[in-house]
């Protein structure tokens, strides 16, 4: 029932009776498969998409991207670097990619110092690593599928043929 | 001052402009009044409206509409459908579905003859039969029998002066998909009778518990038979005014003159628009159907939920619940509950008379206002 991850992932906050008579299941059912998922793994966490730049009154931190460039060690490759830099709580995400880098993470610190001092003395540190680049945020558009921008009234009339 | 022309003067006005004033006027209203998606149309498709203003698609198009576009519709009714007509003549773009059965009235009625149009049905049918000179003749459908077509009704309806049948499937306000066995016997029908069918196709994307079935491909019914369809209900695009006729050559060719002086061309910008949510936004529609679908399965459960008897709406995006239960006829149910609870639906009885005892709902709106509108109406029963 992939329909119900979809919905999920849009609305963790969907009661599983709403879910039930969306996808023509009964409640019993979706709540053995949703408490399957998160006992699996498949659903790791509900959470909220949280748009900061919008809350009053609150430090800003600061985002910022960092391109890795690691060298490869026979049998794991990038992994065990990988894994290393996972374990910090600065690090959001992090992914293998291709192009002109090996990993891309993405650290979130309390301003632009905390995160150039992660850079310098945690990651470039490491062995393996080679260089980084780092990219900082300026503005945030659009995360997880979610545009932060206003959105749009209604242009509709209220009642039409 | 010579009095203006009688048809029209004799035409009413819509019964939805009435409620439509009501409910201007009011705020926290949630409007279940509504005939038109309430997503907006998708951004790939408005950024390829955008390119073409950008790159000066300001101008005329050809009369019958783009070339390539007209491909794409053929192309599409017939690995959908199996519903075969030539682009070049046998299709027309038109600005919206409004526009297709204006032509395909004028071109098939003479002045006095007559149409069956099953009701309750899209608040337009019958006037524009009258201001194409003809006569409509409404021929009831009922919850009963899921609002499907009663072949045998409009047999019985028909006389010397009967031209066409004009049927819209899904529809408008009854959310009800005509079965394939009744789209049969009425092209059946039509050959015994040697009438022409007009058929409206606008909301063949939005049905939930089959596949569409377009006429002109039901056996028998291609050369009696015109398709109109269009681009506003399953890409979200009303607003951009475009949409199709397809015809048997001898009707298109005549549409098209109708058409070239009156319209000259529907929107170039819009026509662009449609070529892009042919070809790449196949992924849009699918999501918004599925959406439509989860929103009418919570709806109409909350409908029978509040003691609302509701026929299952197995298309469109409308519900058409009974309200019989409540003692008050549509327009009195539609305008308390709207000054009561501010929710506003459409009385049944604007889509003919077999429509009274129902309202129309339409769930093109959030979940979470649909939900909030059903706890509404179960207050306003409890209150009556």
């Amino acid at each position: 029932m992939r329909e119900i991850l979809e919905l999920l992932e849009r609305d963790a906050q969907l009661s599983h009776d709403t879910i039930a008579t969306m996808v023509g299941l009964t409640v019993d059912e979706v709540d053995t498969l949703i408490g399957d998922w998160e006992r699996s793994g498949v659903i790791r966490r509900h959470k909220a998409v949280v748009n900061w730049e919008a809350v009053q009154g609150r430090d800003q931190e600061v985002t910022a991207f960092i391109d890795v460039s690691v060298a490869p060690a026979r049998s794991v490759g990038f992994d065990d670097v990988a894994a290393r830099i996972s374990r910090f709580d600065e690090v959001r995400d992090c992914y293998l990619v291709s192009g002109g880098h090996d990993l891309r993470c993405t650290i979130v610190g309390r301003d632009i110092r905390a995160i150039s001092d992660f850079v310098s003395q945690k990651l470039s540190t490491i062995d393996r690593v080679q260089s980084t680049a780092t990219h900082f945020v300026l503005a945030t558009h659009k995360r997880d599928g979610d545009t932060f921008a206003e959105p749009e009234p209604d242009h509709r009339l209220p009642v039409t043929p | 001052m010579k009095p203006l022309n009688d048809t029209i003067t004799a035409c009413p006005p819509s019964g939805i402009r009435r409620f439509f004033d009501i409910a201007a006027e009011m705020d926290d209203v949630i409007s279940l009044g509504v005939g038109e998606p309430d997503f907006v149309t998708p951004w790939r498709i408005r950024e390829a409206g955008i390119y073409a203003l950008e790159h000066g698609y300001t101008t005329y198009t050809g009369n019958a509409g783009l070339a390539p576009l007209r491909r794409l519709i053929c192309d599409d009714l017939s690995s959908r459908y199996d519903a075969h007509y030539a682009w070049d003549t046998e299709c027309l773009i038109t600005t919206g579905v409004s526009e297709g059965l204006d032509l395909a009235l004028r071109v098939l009625l003479n002045p006095g003859e007559e149409v069956i149009v099953p009701e309750p049905c899209y608040v337009a049918y019958q006037p524009c039969v009258s201001f194409a000179g003809g006569t409509p003749v409404g021929v009831a459908t009922t919850a009963e029998d899921s609002f499907a077509i009663d072949v045998a009704a409009i047999e019985a309806a028909i006389t010397p002066r009967t031209k066409a049948i004009l049927i819209g499937s899904p529809a408008n306000p009854t959310g009800a998909v005509q079965p394939v066995a009744v789209l049969r016997e009425l092209v059946r029908l039509a050959q015994r009778h040697d009438l022409y069918l007009v058929s409206d196709e606008i909301y063949d994307r939005l049905t939930y518990t089959g596949v569409h079935t377009c006429l002109g491909a039901v056996p028998g019914a291609r050369d009696r038979t015109v398709v109109l369809g269009g681009f506003s209900k399953a890409q979200a695009m009303t607003g951009w005014r475009v949409g199709w006729m397809a015809a048997p050559r001898p009707i298109a060719e005549l549409c098209l003159r109708v058409h070239q002086y009156t319209m000259l061309c529907a929107p170039h910008v819009s026509q662009v628009a449609a070529v892009e949510a042919l070809t790449s936004a196949e992924g849009d529609v699918a999501e918004m159907v599925a959406d439509y679908d989860r929103r009418r399965r919570v709806f109409v459960k909350g409908l029978r939920e509040i003691g609302l008897e509701c026929p299952e709406p197995s298309g469109a995006f409308y519900a058409f619940p009974s309200i019989r239960s409540s003692g008050l006829d549509s327009e009195e149910f539609a305008e308390r509950l709207l000054k009561a609870e501010s929710v506003a639906v459409v009385p049944g009885n604007v889509f003919g008379p077999s429509g009274e005892g129902h309202i129309r709902c339409s769930y093109a709106t959030a979940l979470p206002q649909l939900e909030q509108a059903v706890e509404r109406m179960g207050r306003f029963l409890g209150s009556l």
